[in-house]
């Protein structure tokens, strides 16, 4: 049973660390520049597609990953540039309209392009198999996305801690009209913003590619997840994007995971499937009412 | 003149079925009607966002419950309208009160939020009830009786449809010009002004929010009714935005607002997927260029004198 | 509307029918054909096609309109796209679904309307039993057959503690229903998983820590393709044998998940080394038309244009009169692919289930080989809660 357990928790882990690189762009975008993106899974999904097919091509998931990474940094500085920048000063119903817009957009684009079946990513060779550890075999892909979400999880918390950019990070997220007149360049600032937020949703796309499927829409499941992480951790925390990331998919995993086997001591195995899932879904929304009831700036206000 | 266009409206639009069915073309009566059901829905939440200042993100869960609670009343076996749309309108007011009551305390995006994460939670509820359905939706034997009109025939149906519309939409006018709408219109210009004037801020925009719910409700019972079926994606976080993007295309606050947006929206979709396999692409940009270049929506752009 | 009722109109209906012959036929296709189970639809649409193809784009040697459309999956997509075909196209069959739940959707309206549905895949156990319908024919299976068979396999095998896996949908609780009608050994559990699901790490830890001798899956398209690659990864290939009816061991999941589906034995109705006139036709003209080999479904939408080809030609073209068509139909006087074939009283078929095993053939291909019989002249368990007006 505790192995069980353990095994679930890495799983957990795995996911929510994903949910982490979604939420960390998305927190400081909502943060900073005060503005709602629904599109953002879009990018998470333009990161899938890239790496499929640069993998596809290039025969080389490494690869795959570089190029969805330089692909969607490019696609967000120029989507920021050309679109999302003249909603900042907008209300928050303009910004839902147009980004909602841009989902319609973004969908379709791909179905144009890749057609409206899923792209098969396979993980590298070399990782399709089971590692031994700990006492039990677990999936190396598995454990290299774990790894991966750990490295950049601390680049990033280096970033805003300890460099003169993520300084002014820090400063637009608590207050940015003191920033802009404090003479940092806010507008240059929020396009690399948004270009480190599209790469970061990128990596995403890419590793979750080949547990997952590669396909149109499979963005808008996973956003509305991201938004319940950066609302729990506080909109415009890195820090509050982590643990909010951790927590959801340790919550969701294991919630799913062993509420069907509580359950199946009370009620037939087919009710137990279908109720556990859906109390697991429940609670992590329950979970986001409450924080934002009793804490609405979230575990980790940004703001002072 | 400006008195005419409404009646000529209603009438244009008593006249349709009749038109489609002598030239074979019964198929859009229920298109139509749709596209009337979604108005509805998107017109109750105008109601709380145009009116009562409040963005909710979680629309659609009182739309799908009003379809649900037709749907559950027919499998126990109440077809008759008169008891299962007013229990269905009933329970999304209900859910509506309850989301009302902790929502209202926050503000701003923490609103949309919290209205986001309920619509949610009710959408994995519907999804975890397997005797109703689960993933698959739940089947309607067949449409309400609403005796002693006929609601088998799609004309039949869609009149009635027509009819609650029409009413919905005049309710509208009449609270608007009410003492209950002038104070909305006052807390949405300023919340603290009212309070300290005494107004009970607070439960005025509860009523407007339950309002709003129990005719998204109304309204999903025709869609129950419509469709054949309820469906959990009725719940779904993409229907909410669906609805919120009807309201803004067709006007914040206007009293046709919503409807100009389902017809607009709904009629764009229809119409492009009769020409492209991409329909969306042209929505979207569509939908860009609405919020771009109107920003008050479709609504904000008709003559002045048309506007409330 | 009462059963006797029903049967009345439907007389009615028949009588005053003007019995001309149609100039056309117009056969509304609705299948899933984006999204993780694509693969099944469009390898059935690709078979559908194929066949209206080699009958010179006609059934019945009336000219066909094949309106194709996708359901996305999604049950209200389905109902949507089915009023479209019964009220706006008006067509005269409807075919393709996949899915049992959205099969399950669209049913009422096109009865209702006494269009008839013939069924290349989605087979439910409402349709074979109490529910059955005449204006539905099911050209592939009842959806418990398949996994009837690998239950009888897995059995005889002496496997005496399994793990049943499958998408909690009336196609899955068919499936688990099928297999344990015939395996008798202990269920070491039943895992019901989300329809859709992707990642099945949760389920995969679960199975681990059950120790079955054996696993059952059945997980259509890509749900079975991430699952079988996933529990590779896990290193559970080790311990446990993985057993799976046809479905999730075609040439759609083969092709997607390559080598470590070898060794995998699976049965199926029909299979392409199957050695008779029509299918070494089908096999050739599919690989030449598409470049890849059939799988079971293809084979499906293949027979179902084939029955409705025979349909047309034996009602004269008189679509009209449904007792005509019915006949035609019940008569199912066609070559299929699979080799004999008849209908039942509820109109799910009567045929052989075959044994299969994943591996390497003479050229190199990792593909299915024909092992033996399973069952010989096999009928479902719901036929006998049908009372067929």
């Amino acid at each position: 049973m505790s192995q069980l357990i353990l095994e679930q928790a890495l799983n957990g882990l795995q996911f929510g660390l994903m949910l982490f690189l979604l939420a960390a762009g998305l927190t400081l975008v909502f943060g900073i520049m005060d503005m709602i993106n629904l599109s953002h899974g879009s990018l998470y999904m333009g990161g899938a597609y890239f790496a499929a097919a640069a993998a596809q091509a290039s025969g080389s998931f490494a690869v795959g990953i570089l190029a969805a990474v330089a692909g969607m940094a490019l696609v967000g500085t120029l989507l920021e540039l050309a679109v999302l920048r003249h909603f900042y000063k907008r209300d928050h119903l303009s910004q839902v309209l147009a980004t909602f817009a841009l989902i319609l957009i973004a969908n379709e684009l791909v179905r144009m392009v890749w057609g409206p079946q899923p792209m098969m990513l396979n993980p590298p060779e070399a990782l399709s198999g089971p590692v031994e550890i700990l006492g039990f075999f677990y999936p190396a892909y598995r454990l290299l996305i774990i790894g991966v979400g750990l490295a950049v999880a601390l680049f990033l918390y280096l970033l805003v801690a300890k460099t003169r950019v993520g300084m002014w990070v820090r400063a637009g997220a608590a207050n940015r009209e003191m920033t802009e007149a404090m003479g940092v360049n806010v507008r240059r600032l929020f396009t690399a913003i948004f270009a480190l937020g599209a790469a970061l949703c990128a990596i995403a796309g890419a590793l979750l590619g080949p547990l997952l499927a590669v396909q149109v829409g499979m963005g808008e499941n996973i956003l509305i997840l991201a938004f319940v992480v950066i609302v729990i951790g506080g909109i415009g925390s890195i820090r509050g994007a982590l643990v909010g990331s951790l927590l959801v998919g340790v919550g969701d995993t294991l919630g799913r995971a062993l509420l069907p086997t509580l359950l199946r001591s009370v009620a037939s195995s087919e009710v137990a499937s279908n109720l556990g899932p859906a109390l697991a879904s429940i609670l992590i929304y329950a979970l986001m009412a409450a924080v934002l009831f009793w804490k609405p700036q979230g575990l980790f206000p940004a703001r002072g | 003149m400006k008195k005419l266009v409404e009646p000529l409206l209603l009438a244009a639009a008593v006249a349709l079925p009749f038109l489609l069915a002598a030239t074979g073309n019964e198929f859009y009566t229920g298109m139509a009607t749709r596209v009337m059901i979604f108005g509805l829905a998107a017109t109750a939440l105008n109601l709380i966002v145009g009116y009562g200042g409040m963005v909710a993100f979680g629309h659609a869960a009182f739309f799908g419950l009003g379809a649900y609670g037709v749907a559950i009343l027919m499998q126990h076996g109440v077809t008759s309208a008169w008891i299962a749309w007013p229990a269905a309108v009933a329970l999304a007011a209900l859910a509506a009160l309850g989301v009302g009551l902790v929502s209202l305390r926050t503000r701003g995006v923490y609103f949309i939020m919290i209205t986001l994460a309920f619509a949610q939670m009710l959408y994995y509820l519907v999804l975890s009830l397997k005797n109703y359905g689960g993933d698959d939706g739940l089947p309607l034997a067949n449409r309400s009786t609403l005796a002693p009109l006929d609601l088998g025939s799609d004309t039949g149906f869609y009149l009635v449809t027509l009819a609650v519309l029409a009413a919905a939409l005049f309710a509208m006018k009449r609270l608007a010009a009410s003492r209950f709408g002038s104070a909305l219109a006052g807390i949405r210009q300023n919340e603290t002004r009212m309070e300290a004037l005494g107004y009970p801020v607070f439960g005025l925009k509860l009523a407007c929010f339950v309002i709003g719910g129990a005719v998204a409700g109304l309204a999903g019972a025709l869609m129950a009714n419509q469709h054949g079926m309820a469906s959990p994606n009725l719940l779904y976080w993409t229907q909410s935005g669906m609805l919120l993007v009807m309201v803004i295309l067709g006007g914040v606050g206007h009293r046709y607002g919503g409807l100009i947006g389902a017809v607009v929206l709904l009629g764009l979709e229809e119409v492009l997927a009769g020409v492209t396999d991409h329909a969306n692409l042209g929505v979207g940009l569509f939908l860009l260029a609405v919020v771009s270049f109107a920003p008050r929506g479709i609504a904000g752009l008709l003559p002045k004198g048309s506007r409330e | 509307m009462s059963k006797p009722l029903r049967a009345a109109l439907l007389a009615a209906a028949i009588a005053s029918a003007p019995a001309f012959a149609a100039d056309k036929v117009k056969i509304g296709f609705l299948s899933t054909l984006s999204g993780p189970g694509a693969g099944l639809g469009v390898d059935i649409r690709d078979g559908f096609q194929l066949a209206v193809k080699s009958l010179g784009g006609k059934v019945g040697g009336l000219p066909a309109e094949v309106i194709v459309a996708d359901d996305a999956q999604n049950p209200d997509t389905a109902k949507q796209t089915t009023e479209k075909f019964l009220k706006k196209d008006k067509v005269d069959f409807m075919t393709g679904i996949v899915f049992s739940n959205l099969m399950l959707a669209v049913g009422k309206p096109v009865f209702d309307s006494h269009t008839f549905y013939i069924s290349a895949n989605a087979g439910p156990s409402q349709y074979a039993g109490a529910d059955c319908n005449p204006y539905f024919f099911n050209v592939a299976w009842q959806n418990d057959n398949l996994h009837e068979a690998v239950g009888k396999y897995v059995n005889d095998q002496g496997f005496k503690n399994v793990v049943l896996l499958a998408p909690n949908y009336p196609g899955g609780k068919d499936a688990m229903s099928g297999f344990k009608r015939f395996y008798k050994g202990k269920v070491a559990e039943e895992i019901y998983t989300k329809m859709g699901q992707l990642d099945y790490a949760a389920e995969l830890a679960q199975v681990r820590a059950t120790k079955p001798d054996a696993l059952f899956f059945f997980l259509p398209g890509g749900m079975g393709i991430n699952f079988v690659k996933q529990f590779v990864a896990a290193g559970l290939s080790k311990d446990v044998r993985l057993f799976a009816p046809g479905f999730s061991a075609d040439e759609d999941v083969i092709k997607a998940v390559g080598a470590p589906m070898l060794g995998l034995f699976n049965s199926s109705h029909w299979a392409h080394d199957m050695d008779n006139a029509a299918n070494k036709k089908f096999v050739a003209d599919f690989q030449k038309e598409y470049g890849r080999l059939p799988s079971l479904y293809a084979s499906q939408g293949y027979d179902a244009a084939l029955l409705i080809d025979a349909a047309v030609r034996d009602s004269k073209g008189k679509l009209e009169d449904k007792a005509a068509v019915k006949k035609a139909l019940e008569a199912a006087k066609f070559a299929s692919v699979r080799g004999a074939f008849k209908f039942n009283s509820n109109h799910y078929p009567v045929q052989d289930y075959y044994l299969r095993l994943i591996r390497q053939d003479g050229q190199g291909r990792v593909t299915n080989k024909t092992m033996g019989t399973i069952f010989t002249q096999h009928a479902d368990a719901y036929v006998g809660e049908c009372k067929m007006k």
